[in-house]
Parts: C-alpha cells; structure tokens; sequence
C-alpha cells in the first residue's frame, strides 16, 4: 500500500480512537451523573483489570471454551505473590519478567 | 505512590510502566517495519493513534489491503472500552477546565487510566491536571520512541521474548489490579475479589461467543452491575 492511503487510514483510525477517548469525557463534564452511574463506575477499574488479566490467561479459540495460557498462567503466580509482599508495581514487573524467563529457560513456555 | 499530585510525583508514579510501553512499543516497530510500513508511518501510528493492541491489527489490515472503514471499525470494537475509562475518569476532573479534560482525555491509555484509580486512593478522592497530563505525555513519548527504535534496531537484536520482556505488559496489569483491590478502602478487599471472581468466570464464558475485546467490555459491565447488587444487598 502507498503511503498516502496508510496515511488516510492512520487519520480515520486515529479520530476513531480520539473520540472514544474524549466524547465520554466531555458528556460527563457537561452533566450531572446520575447517583446509580457513578456508583457502576466505581466499579470499573477493578472490573476492567480483572478483564484484560484474565483474557492474558486464556488462549480463545471462537465457538469453543478457551484453554489456558499455561506459561502466562505460571509466570503470574510469582508476580502476584510479590505483588501481596512488595505492594510495589516495579518489582511485580520485575518479578513477572524474570518468572518468564527462567520458563523459557527451562523451556517450559 | 503518595498524596502529591504534581509533575514531580507524576514522574515517579509513571516510572513502573515505562518496561511495559518499552517492550510492546518495541514490538510494534519491528512488526511494523517486516510489514514495510515506512518508518515515517509507523511514528505517525504511535503518535496519532496511540493505541497498543490496536495497532497490531492495523499493520496486519494494512499488509492485507483492508478497506479503511474495516479499519476504523475494528479500531472502535478493540477500543471502546477507551469510552468506560474517559466515563469513570470524568468525574475527578471535575474542577479542571473543558479544555484539560479534553487533552486529558487524548492521551488516556488503559495505564494511565489504572494509575489515575489507584492515586485517587491516596489524593482523598482528587485528581488534576499536572499529575495527569505528567503521567500521559510521559508514555506518549516512551510509546514514540520504542517504536521507533523497534523499527529501526529490532532486527539487530536477539528476540525480546526470550528474556520474558513480553510478560512485562501482563505483570504490569497484575500490580495494577492488585494495588486497586487493596488501596480503594471504599469497598471491603473480599468484595473487589468477589468483582474479578465474577469478571474471570464471564470472560471464560464470552469468548466463546465474542473476541477478546468487546468481550472484555462485556465482563466489565456484568462485573461492575454484580457488585453494585452485592453493595446495595449488604446495605440494605
């Protein structure tokens, strides 16, 4: 493909994503948010995390159940065991990192 | 993480991330560049869509002549939980102008969007715009630059895999979760675990039926309604 067609899909993709990102905002500014939103959207952050971790731990084959992604499953055991330790984001992705490796190492992943 | 929200403790707060725009931002690039992208268009993609996952499909669709609205609509389906993100960000920025609210809202990832929950926890419920936007632009540029550098030395260098660097983003997510389930003193620990309990089970059930993205949307919604029927059950 040539530039200026990559270059027109980059733009649309990009106004796409820009409006996902700021209409939400800019609505919720201009209104007053009902007391039962604002009690589902306290929600959402652990909700959605919980979401993209899980969808990290599974391998999706469509129309059937997924199984599981059993080196990411692995390496999350010692991540998260330090992360109940530390409390602390570096070192749970430090912890992850190293868990991987030495799965690969061990050619187990 | 503390109570401070300035550009300093933007900075510090943003630093544990950084691995994992790094290493996919990186990953972005040498796809990029095996799928001929030119290097001016794979900046162009970091900066103007700036969106990890969807940027993958992007160059795949590129590669294979997609048409552009086919484009675009996967873009807003792998996306749209962008939207869930901006909503729940929204009501701390309250006292902050239209105008910061809307840059804010640009460079919103779904990691800056974790760390602005997990700080809200130590900030007495309050965010603004100089931690914000700190802690935005500051992945903005790591994102730019790893991708980048991925196009122009990733094949110069040993596979990243095979040093675990690709989990970095997983682990990431990890700490992220976790801190949120222990910092948001607003609900009791079990009830955040009961939340991503529920959250887990709806995920194994919807990929059968939906991809991974709007499935993951899904679970939210049905994750976030079971907890509010728990609150209001123990309240009442």
């Amino acid at each position: 493909m040539q530039n200026p067609d990559t270059l027109i899909a980059i733009l649309s993709c990009g106004l796409a994503t820009w409006l996902l990102r700021v209409v939400p905002i800019v609505l919720v500014k201009r209104m007053t948010i009902p007391a039962w939103l604002l009690h589902f959207l306290n929600f959402v952050p652990v909700a959605i995390l919980s979401a993209i971790f899980v969808e990290n731990l599974l391998v999706i084959h469509v129309g059937h159940w997924p199984s599981v992604n059993w080196p990411n499953l692995f390496a999350s055991l010692p991540a998260i065991g330090i992360a109940i330790i530390t409390k602390s984001l570096f070192a749970v992705v430090v912890a992850g990192v190293a868990s991987m490796a030495v799965l690969r190492l061990l050619g187990w992943a | 993480m503390n109570d401070e929200l300035t550009i300093r403790s933007g900075i510090h707060d943003v630093m544990p991330t950084v691995f994992g725009y790094i290493t996919v931002g990186m990953a972005y690039g040498i796809v990029a560049k095996t799928g001929h992208l030119s290097l001016l268009m794979i900046g162009l993609m970091s900066l103007i869509v700036y969106a990890g996952s969807v940027q993958f499909v992007l160059v795949s669709m590129l590669a294979a002549g997609s048409p552009v609205g086919a484009m675009v609509i996967s873009t807003a389906l792998i996306n749209a939980r962008m939207s869930l993100m901006s909503m729940t960000v929204a009501p701390y920025l309250k006292d902050e102008s239209m105008t910061q609210n809307v840059l804010i809202g640009t460079l919103l990832t779904d990691e800056s969007f974790a760390l602005s929950m997990n700080k809200l926890n130590y900030t007495d419920h309050h965010l603004n715009a100089p931690w914000f936007h700190t802690v935005n632009v500051g992945a903005y540029l790591v994102w730019f630059v790893a991708s980048l550098l991925g196009a122009v030395i990733g094949g110069m260098i040993p596979n990243p895999d095979n040093f675990g660097l690709d989990f970095a983003v997983v682990a990431m997510f990890i700490g992220l979760l976790y801190l949120q389930m222990i910092t948001d003193r607003s609900k009791p620990f079990l009830r955040h675990l009961s939340v991503a309990g529920v959250v887990a089970a709806a995920m194994v059930v919807l990929v059968r039926y939906l991809p991974g993205t709007t499935a993951i949307i899904v679970a939210t919604v049905i994750g976030c309604l079971f907890g509010m029927g728990v609150e209001h059950h123990a309240k009442s």
